[in-house]
């Protein structure tokens, strides 16, 4: 069940496909997908709409379970989970950041922040001074108090991003994290990404923008629910 | 540690409602107005219920009276100028002296007469009875003593004053040993007696002689004023002739009171052509009572039922609509780490937070309400403690009940389906 042949990945897809049955028609969102995704890489992952994006993003996030195929979240295989064991994984080991930031809009920012810290079962007692040091980093450190509602596209999605940051994950994902935001706050989210990333953070970010894509260290395209290319920076220069 | 888990949730569930403060004060009011009826009801029976028994134990449970009443008009032989009708001397015998079970009896003897001390005049009550009447109808001295065996047997000129009687006569002084005058004859008063417990159903005020009484010896009654009595009416005298009003028959042991009750009953149908008389057995009418009040329970508690019934529907209503508008922040939760059981809590306490919350102002008006009608509708109300205790229950199972389908549906949404919503 596990694979601690090499700790550096973090997640790894073998032979996955996703297949969502409607009636007749069969739409295989994921298929035949391997890949291993390393410690502190940062990968924009790219393609069409309907290429399949959303759903490798899902099944990473252990939202959603491969309809065949093994996936392995830092050597466990997700198959042996059951619902509770993959909502605590996802509230200790993983990050989401979505397009509409998705604050919860009757709590104020730190208690947004501390969400996923609510549903440890033993939480760490410093996840508040954390929260707040967060919201710190993410230039929000005197508005934790505010609603969602009193702030502004770009400063939830900060809001966003400290709460993904809270339980350390092993894994931030973040789909079309820049989508609803204009250019300008657009890149200091993305700024965010790169500070993320020079700290050592594993990030996947889906994006269907070409310019978000170069900021990535590394881009893969989707095709039809396949991996169409793979571009590693690293191989480049 | 779990204390402050279900603070927290509670804090947070409060929150949530208060973002749609008109929604949720609309939702509970199906649960406020439900237990506040439960509580107002209850209140009601229950005050209606203590005022009947309470009159019929003041009649004495272990009693069977029984009383004369003038017969139709059409059935007394007309044109007698002497009506001679009710109980009599030989009812009273064979009672005392040939049934099973019987304790004793006590007489009483109406006179018409007014009563005077100085100026003031008033007609209460003039009853000659016995001394066991104070033992069997459980009254109580003021002051002084009551009617004696000497008294009777002396044919003494002695006097009690009722409450009311007391005061009328004697608004200043000490009434005791003072001496009233009671048709042409001067009574010498040895004890007063303590007000009856005041009922809601009583003849309104002081004042009105009805209440009033004074009571004699059967004895003097008897040899002052004879076997007739004179009643004035309508302008002309209407002569009577009736040994006894009333004879409060003391069966001493509850358990004989309807055997006893039986026998009167055949005895006086045996000897009497018209039904001159009439038996009231508050045993009877207790338990006829019990009996109304377990039906009027029955219904209360279906009609508070439903009402309940419909506040919870409301309810459930209310928060399924609240898990559809809220799929995605269930979606965010579930993404966030929420297991199925947060879920489930966090709408369940919320819907328990509005039922407590719709129970407790319902238990406030619930408490006004009795007050209210005690005080504009002159009607006896009584709360029981356990009844807002009981609807505070009732209102949290009501809660967790119609709470639980909305908290499952909403714990049971597919995440990535929840997130993608709207
Ligand atoms: N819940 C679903 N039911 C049926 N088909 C789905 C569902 N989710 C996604 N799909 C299909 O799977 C394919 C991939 O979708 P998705 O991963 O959302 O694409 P992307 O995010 O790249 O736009 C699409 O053809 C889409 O229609
Ligand atoms: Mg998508």
């Amino acid at each position: 069940m596990t694979n601690n042949g090499d700790s550096s990945i973090v997640a790894e897809l073998e032979a996955v496909s996703r297949v969502y049955q409607m009636g007749e028609t069969r739409v295989e969102a994921l298929a035949d997908f391997s890949f291993q995704f390393q410690q502190g890489d940062y990968w924009a992952i790219m393609g069409s709409s309907g290429s399949g994006k959303s759903t490798l993003l899902n099944l990473l996030g252990c939202l959603d379970r491969p309809t065949s195929g093994r996936y392995l979240v830092r050597g466990t295989d997700v198959d042996e989970l059951d619902d509770d064991d993959l909502s605590d994984l996802r509230s200790r080991e993983l990050g989401f950041i979505f397009q509409s930031y998705n604050l919860i809009p009757q709590l104020d920012l730190l208690e947004n922040i501390l969400v996923p810290i609510l549903y440890q079962d033993n939480p760490d007692p410093g996840a508040e001074d954390r929260a707040r040091t967060l919201a710190e980093r993410v230039g929000l450190g005197d508005r934790i108090h505010h609603l969602p509602s009193e702030l502004s596209g770009g400063q939830q999605q900060r809001a966003a991003i400290a709460r993904a940051l809270i339980n350390d994950p092993a894994l931030i994902l973040a789909d079309e994290a820049t989508g609803n935001l204009d250019t300008q706050t657009g890149q200091e989210i993305l700024e965010l990404f790169d500070e993320l990333h020079a700290e050592g953070k594993t990030i996947l970010l889906v994006t269907h923008e070409p310019e978000v894509g170069d900021r990535a260290e590394h881009v893969m395209r989707l095709s039809d629910g396949r991996i169409e290319s793979v571009v590693r920076k690293g191989d480049k220069s | 540690m779990i204390s402050v888990g279900i603070q927290r949730a509670v804090r947070l569930g409060i929150r949530s409602l208060l973002l749609h403060k008109l929604r949720s004060a609309l939702t509970t009011l199906g649960v406020l107005f439900g237990v506040s009826s439960v509580i107002a009801m209850l209140a009601i029976g229950e005050g209606a219920s203590e005022e009947a028994q309470e009159q019929i134990r003041r009649l004495g449970s272990q009693n069977v009276i029984l009383r004369s009443v003038k017969p139709n008009e059409e059935n007394a032989s007309s044109g007698a100028r002497v009506l001679t009708f009710g109980l009599t001397h030989e009812d009273y015998d064979r009672i005392v002296n040939t049934f099973p079970g019987v304790k004793g009896a006590v007489p009483i003897r109406e006179i018409p007469d007014e009563v005077r001390h100085g100026q003031i005049e008033i007609t209460p009550r003039v009853l000659c009875t016995t001394p066991d009447y104070l033992r069997v109808t459980g009254r109580e001295m003021s002051r002084g003593r009551f009617i004696s065996e000497v008294d009777e047997e002396t044919i003494a000129n002695v006097c009690v004053l009722g409450h009311e009687t007391a005061r009328e006569l004697f608004p200043l002084k000490d009434p005791l040993d003072e001496r009233v005058r009671i048709g042409a004859d001067y009574f010498r008063v040895v004890g007063t007696l303590l007000p009856r417990v005041r009922l809601m159903g009583d003849a309104a005020e002081a004042g009105s002689e009805v209440t009033g009484e004074i009571f004699i010896p059967r004895s003097t009654g008897s040899s002052w004023w004879g076997e007739m009595l004179a009643r004035r009416r309508a302008g002309s005298f209407d002569m009577q002739e009736i040994d006894y009003h009333e004879i409060i028959v003391d069966v001493g042991d509850q358990d004989n009171v309807l055997f006893v009750a039986n026998a009167c009953r055949e005895m006086l149908a045996r000897n009497h052509k018209t039904r001159d008389y009439e038996i009231v057995v508050p045993l009877e009418l207790m338990l006829r009572r019990e009996e109304t009040k377990r039906i009027f329970n029955i219904v209360l508690g279906s009609i508070a039922g439903i009402s309940l019934l419909v506040g919870g529907i409301g309810i459930m209503n209310v928060m399924l609509a609240t898990v559809t508008e809220r799929t995605r922040e269930i979606g965010i939760r579930r993404a966030l780490g929420a297991k199925r059981r947060h879920i489930v809590t966090q709408f369940l306490v919320e819907t328990v937070v509005l039922s407590v919350g719709g129970g407790l102002l319902g238990i406030v008006l619930g408490l006004i309400i009795p007050t209210a009608i005690e005080h504009f509708a002159n009607m006896r109300t009584i709360v029981t403690p356990d009844a807002p205790i009981f609807a505070f229950m009732i209102s949290a199972g009501i809660g967790v009940i119609f709470g639980i389908y909305p908290a499952w549906r909403a714990a049971n949404m597919d995440p990535v389906e929840a997130l993608r919503h709207e």
